[in-house]
């Protein structure tokens, strides 16, 4: 445990230090972080047993209230960006949630993908308020009422977007392991007992739906600020797909999974992007399909073979 | 007699035509060990799926301690204090045997720190004296899918009881427990009733059981409740013997 | 709202409900008897739709008749969705029935992505219309008002013919009785000697064809792009759930319902089409969550 815990620190550590040597890092990290954030969303569900093919809707979301708000604040503060598009992705998390949450596996996964094809419609048709398929523009906001150049300003959001991920990744831990967070991963395997010892399976899950909501909402938020730039596309159904795909990738229903998932396919898909642009989702769909055959455990799972270890560190026996 | 905690009156479902209760009138009264016999598929089940809220009936009312539950639901109805053991052990297979029981303390405690740890609860002696009670103290810490159908049955009443219930509905409790065993569970099982006051509906198909722990016993047939006495009352009537024993 | 735009919201209505149906259908087929919700059903739509049009742009540009294209696109579509049918499930949709369902339904996930690729592969990116067929069988006149005799003839035709046909085969067959009682109950039928395998492979290859012909169907009338097969898949989703999951009958029933609501839309409130589906979805499933025709499942306890 002691020396899973040293190891995970190491390796914040050196992902903390990479853009000093290589600054062309910083960006690449920014939106792996922001991905893993709404991977993390896709993680919170799945204990459930409950996947969203759908959670764009929420990255996409926040990224426009973050827009809107920067406009009307004129720029805008950082933190006040993040906490701003955080609430919205919740309150929407919310209303979409009372009504997805009556549903299970198929219906839920289907239900979610549906209200974010409504949202992506809505972007590009009502492209007077949205700016349509050319999107809104979010200039840079300032830091603690600093206004940065670009270049500290990349390093101050890597930095912040690091911390960002390690605070809600322990409170996500935290909460998958208390009493309602254990109740949620109850919902998978019955749901009738939990009715049966008075907890409702609804509410159970309309909590994590909401917290899922608001990952997804930061990890939006921090990545139209790293582009400064907002678009229908994030709200597409391939970027849902790519959170799920992502989550598995990692090792489904761990936190850390969520940030080592999303790194390691950030940067394969950097080097694919360039090698093989024309076949990158077939690619992606070969590798799910050989994860979910043959290695449903993920990377977690990977590691955890590798090293030989049975309980890592932050996993609760489940 | 005292004051019925469980009154049910007049109570109608059917299944594909089948009458599963057909003007069923049945009371469970406080601190009562209540068996229901009867032969299969005639709907003893169904009683225990009324009361919990499950199934909703065709007519009929029941009423819990002056309350009128007809149709609520299974949460609603456990919350006012019904708990309900399972004939197929309905448990969470993922989750360890204290877990399963941490979550039905939590349930019952009303806990809703999303911050505290489950497995940091204060109930956790608690729940550990009920396993050890129930005997199954041993496999606490393992998953409940690694666990044989025996011990899962005794685990499903445990979580039952974990809620402090003033009512416990039970199907067929010693079902899946080796005959050797099923004396001593039923034993053990009656003193924590009795320690925590529970009154107790079994439905049950040993009459064994019902011989040596049933005080009062209801025979459902065809849909109706057909006798209703003490165990040397009913099992000594011949209709009885004949319809439902077997003998 | 006047009768002409009442009648052509209807024709397009109708029109646009049978292409869905072609899909709908197959994917609740597959749902019913293997309990896999197919998302990969929206590329085989796909595929169907850019071979249907390649072989009506060869068509046109070989100065054929363009009636050729009508027999061409039926074998086209019914054998690639055949062949990719029966390598799909053989080769890979075979071994996840053991699994979780959220795994199946990744996988499913994962065979879409891999056939979107291979479409722009093989297609290219740029959109293809191939309209000759529609074009040569001209107009008929529906209460005074012209109407392309393939969207209003045809395509409802194609679509009344599948049903039956379905459900012809599935009620008066030996394979059809094989199929509907492995839906009922898989056990009960593999334990009176129905081989399931077999069952899943020619089930899961009806519906495929069904939906690449559903595309080479829709291809003559619609711009074949990138993405198609995308918004089919939702569709015919929400289609197959309003309905019920498994529900053959009831997935024509809503398709009819979806296509109206859509194309009212689209001369009522044209901002709103694209919602539309979705909305009669979310108003069914909050009256009856197992949508208009299904029916509730408890656990045993």
């Amino acid at each position: 445990m002691r020396g899973g815990r040293f190891l995970l620190l190491g390796v914040v550590a050196l992902i903390a230090l990479m853009p000093l040597f290589a600054p062309w890092s910083k960006t690449f990290l920014v939106l792996a972080i922001a991905k893993g954030l709404a991977v993390l969303g896709i993680v919170v569900l799945l204990r459930a047993g409950q996947v969203s093919f759908g959670h764009a809707l929420f990255f996409a979301a926040s990224a426009y209230v973050a827009a809107f708000a920067a406009r009307l604040l004129g720029g805008g503060e950082l933190l006040t960006l993040l906490v701003i598009g955080a609430l919205g992705s919740g309150v929407l998390g919310l209303l979409v949630g009372l009504f997805v949450v009556r549903y299970r596996y198929i219906f839920f996964g289907m239900l979610n993908l549906a209200f974010s094809m409504v949202f992506y419609a809505v972007l590009e048709k009502f492209y007077h308020y949205t700016g349509g398929s050319d999107g809104l523009i979010l200039s840079r906001p300032s830091v603690l009422g600093i206004g940065l150049e670009r270049l500290p300003f990349e390093y101050t959001l890597f930095y912040v977007a690091l911390a960002t991920a390690a605070v809600l990744g322990w409170l996500v831990h935290r909460y998958l392991n208390s009493a309602p967070g254990r109740a949620l991963a109850a919902i998978k395997t019955n749901e009738t007992r939990l009715e049966y010892l008075g907890i409702s399976a609804r509410g159970t899950l309309l909590v994590a739906y909401v917290i899922s909501a608001m990952l997804a909402g930061v990890g939006g938020t921090l990545a139209a600020v790293m582009q400064g730039l907002v678009t229908p596309e994030y709200a597409y159904w391939v970027r849902s797909g790519e959170f799920v795909f992502i989550a598995i990738l990692g090792g489904a229903g761990h936190v850390l999974g969520a940030f080592a998932g999303a790194l390691v396919y950030e940067g394969v898909r950097m080097y694919l992007a360039v090698l093989a642009a024309d076949m990158w989702q077939l690619l992606l769909g070969v590798v799910l399909l050989v994860i979910v055959l043959f290695a449903s455990e993920g990377l977690v799972g990977l590691w955890h073979r590798i090293s030989g270890r049975f309980a890592p560190a932050g996993r609760e026996a489940s | 007699m005292s004051q019925a905690l469980i009154e049910a009156r007049d109570l109608h479902i059917e299944f594909g035509g089948v009458k599963a209760a057909d003007g069923v009138d049945l009371s469970v009264h406080e601190s009562d060990h209540l068996a229901i016999i009867g032969p299969n598929g005639a709907g003893k089940t169904t009683f225990l799926n009324i009361c919990t809220g499950y199934l909703r009936p065709k007519s009929g009312t029941v009423r819990f301690d002056g309350t009128e539950i007809t149709g609520r639901s299974p949460r609603w109805i456990t919350r006012r204090g019904i708990a309900r053991a399972f004939q197929i052990p309905q448990l969470f297979l993922e989750h360890t045997v204290i877990e399963n029981m941490l979550i039905g303390a939590a349930a019952r405690d009303r806990v809703r720190s999303l911050w505290r740890p489950l497995s940091a609860s204060t109930a956790r002696d608690e729940m550990m004296e009920l396993l050890e009670l129930m005997g199954v103290a041993d496999v606490a810490a393992q998953v409940v899918t690694a666990l044989p159908e025996g011990q899962r049955k005794l685990i499903d009443i445990a979580l039952a009881l974990a809620l402090k219930p003033r009512v416990l509905l039970m199907d067929e409790p010693t079902s899946g427990v080796s005959s050797q065993e099923k004396f001593q569970v039923m034993d053990t099982l009656l003193r924590v009733l009795a320690h925590q006051q529970v009154t107790a509906v079994f439905v049950e198909h040993d009459m064994e059981m019902v011989e040596r722990y049933a005080e009062r016993v209801a025979v459902w047939d065809a849909g109706r409740i057909r006798i209703e006495g003490t165990p040397a009352e009913v099992l000594a009537d011949a209709g009885v013997q004949r319809d439902v024993i077997g003998l | 709202m006047d009768l002409i735009i009442f009648t052509l919201a209807v024709l397009d209505g109708l029109a646009y409900a049978s292409q869905v149906f072609m899909v709908a259908v197959g994917m609740t087929l597959i749902f019913g008897v293997m309990r896999i919700l197919n998302i990969a059903h929206g590329g085989f739509y796909a595929i169907g739709a850019y071979l249907s049009a390649g072989i009506g742009l060869a068509i046109a540009s070989a100065g054929l008749s363009p009636w050729l294209h009508l027999p061409a696109l039926v074998i086209g579509a019914a054998m690639a969705g055949g062949v990719l049918g029966l390598v799909i499930e053989r080769f890979v949709l075979r071994y996840i029935y053991v699994k979780e369902e959220v795994l199946q339904l990744l996988v499913t996930f994962a065979i879409f992505m891999i056939l979107e690729d291979v479409q722009r592969l093989v297609f290219g990116v740029q959109p293809y219309a191939a309209s000759s067929l529609v074009d040569a069988m001209g107009t008929i006149n529906v209460l005074g008002i012209p109407y392309n005799a393939y969207q209003v003839l045809l395509l409802p035709g194609v679509a009344v013919l599948t049903l039956v046909g379905l459900r012809w085969f599935l009620h008066h067959t030996l394979l059809g009785h094989l199929i509907t009682a492995t839906a009922e109950d898989r056990e009960a039928a593999t334990a009176m000697g129905v081989n399931a395998n077999r069952v899943f492979l020619l089930t899961f290859t009806i519906g495929t064809v069904l939906a690449a012909l559903g595309g080479a169907f829709a291809a003559p009338t619609t711009a074949v792009q990138l993405g198609m097969g995308a918004d089919m898949i939702v569709l015919s989703f929400a289609v197959v759930v309003t309905a019920g999951l498994g529900q053959v009958e009831g997935a024509a029933v809503t398709a009819v319902l979806i296509g109206l609501g859509r194309s009212f839309a689209i001369y009522l409130m044209p901002e709103l089409d694209v919602l539309m589906p979705y909305f009669i979805m979310m108003l069914v499933l909050l009256v009856r969550p197992n949508g208009l025709f299904g029916t509730v499942q408890t656990r045993k306890i």
